[in-house]
């Protein structure tokens, strides 16, 4: 056994020689012990694929986009169930290279020596024939005798015998340019000698020690590549000649028992990943459960069911929440309630003040009446009182009449009863009745943009009520001039602007003629009995439809009330069909005389807030049309935009967004006095 | 022109100050009032006294005035006026539907009552013979009837009057407010309640199907039309 001490002990440097040589083949070697182990993808595709593919299933995707979104269950156990996926994945991986490292390497040992041990036994038995070989002196002419020959078949067929099938033995000749018969490639178990990897051969040429790797098995017959390891050593046969031999291990075993472990780490981590995901759904309903049916109640809730409560068991919190949200809806529906109460109080003692102040004031009125009919009768004191009783009856019925209504708006009871109606009709009735109004004051009424219908849905008596509020404002305060009514409708609203050419309004005046008894100036002598509520109830009025009732006035110049609504009801306004302030006002008429482009600028910053199809239908002349016949006394403020002359609300609407320029009611603009712009009728 | 047998006035008030000065006024117009100042007695004072018209308050001691009308409806044709001091509430549709002819809101002037009164008497005081036809009806104007098929069908002078002016001319659309005008005598815009409310009563009463109307047919945005013969 002297010559086998000359092969390195397994475990030895040779080996690890080996193993660097074999490091080129280590991604082989793990491909071919994990064909199953390339579950990543090679790399995302190349971008545009990406992209197209992306747009080509993102369309049948968006419902399940949308049931991802909504759904916190869903998207719970799905992250939880690609989570635990991606821990039992990388978890079956460290297990399987462990177990296949230790199988692999507790296979190497065995080989390893089992190689060891052949090839110490085929150099013993070189050694052996050679020295009976030199006895008969039997090679002499260089050329393999025939004993040569069956030797190294010998050899491969004893050492092969000894594995069982366990291994392979292949005898390979350096050079196979000159092999003869006695040095072709012998091998044992039909391995096809080719499997031998042509790196190991050269390994093995050059080196004296043994050398091995893994490769894949062929063999000549018919039977599947098997992997394997081989192990190699350089060796000299009897003849003298060296030769190659080389151990295969089939590893057929190992891998039946990678595989099972793979099987088995595979069904448990299925099982793992699906119970993960079962027990994420259980643990998720519980909690989302009363968070749906928190949700749905208070859903329900708002909708105005106010007895809905949530079931609440236990203690957890869950039922914290659920306590908290039955009390919140118990407050809530408390409050709503009280409200409710006090508002039905108040309907009701407005139509029970109504009824107890209407009875006896019928009689008044009756009786009055009569004494009027009869005053021809009466000394002339009796009968100017006579008179008065009568006028100022009227007056207190009106008086009577706007507190209703207005209460009735305070209580929210006022009832929008609207129908497409034409505006036209209501305008031309209106203004039929304040002709002899407009008569007397030596006014005349004109009505412009009545060539087209102006159609919306609106409560005709409302809208009537309003605009013979402001057109008999209008005449009132006009002073003799003309009052021009302007209709127009574009987009989704509709527009009745009444203008006058009156005493005009002073600053912030525009906001305060709504408010309710108003008086621009107490001093001025009433010539009509209006109530001061007319413009408060119109404004309540224009709110009902959804609409806006703003005015605009300048002093001296006269002022502009514009009414807009919605064209169908529920349809929140944008902007209106005719701009707040009309475009003869004096600051129009300053912009015409200055600079062509300034003015366009300065329009232009008017418009925005009236889109481009909300124009009026109107239209407007040309700037510099208008003759600039007033001086330009004061100076544009360029805060001050045209349209600006006052957004009025009377009461605060949160909701009520502004148009453009329009301010509140600090604007500053050119405005002088108006003695008396109370809203009465 | 307006005889003493077509001036009979049934006042139903409980209010005895404005009882008393509707009778001044009523009396001044050459009407003949008479009072009932309890919703229960009303029906009783109704039968008693035969009015021509009744003027009846909404709010009642007693009985309310829509039971009042309803039950005066049941048994009489006769004009019924409501005195209300609450004209834009429910209050007004369901006395309308109960069978009053037409409303009058307090406070009012006398004339304004007259003028609704006499609007409510003048209808039959000249009859011309005349027969007209509406779907399968057949209306005798001078004999105030109006039969299917030899059967008379009981209409009040206001719906009568309503069914002939839809008759009269059965191609035209009539709008609410003309309708106003000819039956009810209103010189201005007032409420198309009325007309709503007693088309409703008319069809429920000469309709084969008052869910699908042959007699009285809507015309949308516009009004009424007699149905075709």
């Amino acid at each position: 056994m002297t010559a086998g001490s000359a092969a390195p002990k397994p475990g030895g440097p040779g080996v690890r020689t080996g193993r660097a040589a074999g490091q080129g083949h280590g991604s082989s070697r793990l491909g071919d012990l994990l064909p199953g182990g390339r579950l990543l993808p090679e790399g995302a595709p190349g971008g545009p694929v990406l992209r197209l593919v992306v747009r080509w299933t993102r369309r049948p995707l968006l419902p399940a986009v949308r049931l991802w979104r909504r759904n916190i269950q869903l998207r719970v156990v799905a992250t939880t169930l690609l989570m635990s996926l991606g821990v039992v994945l990388l978890l079956g991986l460290v297990v399987i290279g462990q177990v296949r490292n230790g199988l692999l390497d507790a296979k190497e040992q065995a080989a390893l020596s089992q190689a060891a041990g052949g090839f110490a036994a085929a150099q013993e038995k070189a050694s052996g024939v050679s020295a009976l070989d030199g006895q008969e002196g039997d090679a002499t002419d260089g050329r393999p005798s025939r004993g040569s020959v069956n030797w190294r078949s010998e050899l491969v067929k004893q050492l092969a015998s000894g594995g069982q099938g366990a291994y392979h033995v292949v005898a390979l000749s350096p050079d196979s340019d000159d092999a003869g018969m006695s040095r072709a490639p012998r091998a044992s178990g039909d391995v096809d000698v080719t499997s031998v990897p042509q790196a190991l051969r050269n390994a093995v040429a050059q080196g004296t020690g043994t050398f091995q790797t893994y490769v894949k098995i062929k063999y000549s017959v018919s039977k599947e590549p098997e992997a394997g390891l081989v192990v190699g050593k350089r060796l000299s046969d009897v003849a003298g000649y060296s030769y190659e031999l080389y151990y295969f291990f089939p590893l057929t075993q190992e891998e039946e028992s990678l595989s099972l472990v793979k099987g088995t780490l595979a069904t448990a981590g299925l099982f793992v990943v699906v119970l993960l995901g079962a027990i994420a759904w259980l643990v998720v309903r519980q909690v989302v459960t009363p968070v749906r049916m928190a949700a749905g109640i208070a859903e329900r809730l708002s909708a105005g069911r106010l007895q809905e409560r949530m079931k609440v068991t236990g203690e957890d919190d869950i039922a914290r929440l659920g306590e908290a949200f039955n009390k919140m809806a118990q407050n809530l529906q408390h409050k709503i309630q009280q409200l409710e109460e006090l508002s039905r109080m108040q309907r009701r003692f407005v139509s029970d003040v109504s009824h107890e102040l209407r009875t006896p004031l019928t009689t008044v009125r009756m009786a009055a009446d009569l004494i009027h009919e009869a005053r021809s009768d009466f000394d002339p004191a009796t009968a100017r009182s006579a008179e008065l009783l009568a006028d100022q009856l009227d007056r207190f019925e009106s008086l009577l009449a706007d507190l209703l209504e207005i209460s009735r708006f305070d209580a929210g009871a006022a009832a929008l009863e609207a129908e497409a109606i034409d505006l036209r009709e209501v305008v031309h009735r209106v203004i039929g009745g304040a002709e002899p109004l407009a008569e007397r004051k030596g006014s005349r009424i004109r009505v412009v943009g009545d060539e087209q219908p102006v159609v919306a849905e609106a409560d005709a008596r409302r809208i009537e009520r309003v605009l013979r509020n402001l057109v008999v404002n209008a005449v009132e305060h006009g002073e003799g001039r003309d009052v021009v009514v302007r209709m127009a409708s574009a987009g989704g609203a509709v527009a009745v602007a009444v203008r006058d050419y009156g005493v005009g309004l002073k600053p912030g005046e525009a906001t305060r003629v709504f408010n309710r008894f108003w008086r621009a100036d107490p001093a001025r002598a009433r010539t009509t009995g209006g109530t001061g509520l007319g413009l408060s109830i119109a404004v309540e009025d224009a709110r009902l439809h959804g609409g806006w009732l703003q005015a605009w006035g300048e002093p001296g110049g006269g002022s502009q009330f514009r009414l807009t609504l919605p064209r169908t009801a529920d349809e929140p306004l944008r902007g209106s069909p005719i701009p707040l302030e009309p475009e003869d006002s004096r600051r129009a008429r300053e912009c015409a005389a200055a600079d062509e482009a300034n003015d366009r600028a300065l329009r232009l910053a008017a418009v925005p807030s009236q889109t481009g199809a909300q124009r009026p239908g109107l239209a407007i002349p040309a700037r510099s049309a208008v003759p600039p016949h007033t001086a330009p006394s004061a100076a544009v403020d360029p805060a001050a935009l045209p349209g600006s002359g006052a957004r009025v609300v009377a009461r605060p609407v949160p909701q009520r967004q502004g148009e453009g320029g329009a301010a509140e009611s600090s604007v500053p603009g050119p405005v002088s006095r108006r003695e008396d712009t109370s809203g009465g009728r | 022109m307006m005889s003493i047998m077509k001036g009979r006035v049934l006042v139903v008030d409980d209010d005895t100050a404005l009882a008393e000065m509707l009778g001044i006024v009523l009396r001044g117009e050459g009407f003949e009032p008479s009072f009932v100042a309890d919703g229960d007695k009303a029906l009783a004072a109704f039968r008693e006294s035969k009015p021509d018209l009744v003027l009846l308050d909404l709010m009642l001691p007693g009985r309310d005035g829509i039971e009042v009308c309803r039950l005066i409806r049941a048994e009489s044709g006769v004009p019924i006026v409501m005195l209300t001091a609450k004209s834009d509430t429910v209050d007004v549709v369901v006395g309308l539907e109960s069978g009053a002819d037409d409303y009058i809101v307090k406070p009012f002037k006398p004339k304004e009552l007259v003028a609704r009164i006499r609007a409510r008497l003048r209808r039959s005081e000249e009859p011309a013979p005349e027969q007209l036809a509406i779907g399968d009806l057949v209306i005798d104007v001078a004999g105030h009837s109006v039969k299917r098929d030899g059967r008379s069908i009981a209409l009040t002078p206001l719906e009568f009057d309503l069914l002939v002016a839809l008759a009269r001319k059965p191609w035209q659309v009539f709008t609410r407010e003309v309708l106003l005008e000819q039956v009810w005598g209103y010189r201005h815009a007032a409420d198309t309640r009325l007309v709503n409310v007693h088309v409703q009563r008319l069809r429920s009463k000469v309709e084969k199907d008052p869910e699908r109307p042959e007699i009285v047919v809507t015309v949308r945005g516009v009004g009424y039309k007699a149905g075709p013969n």
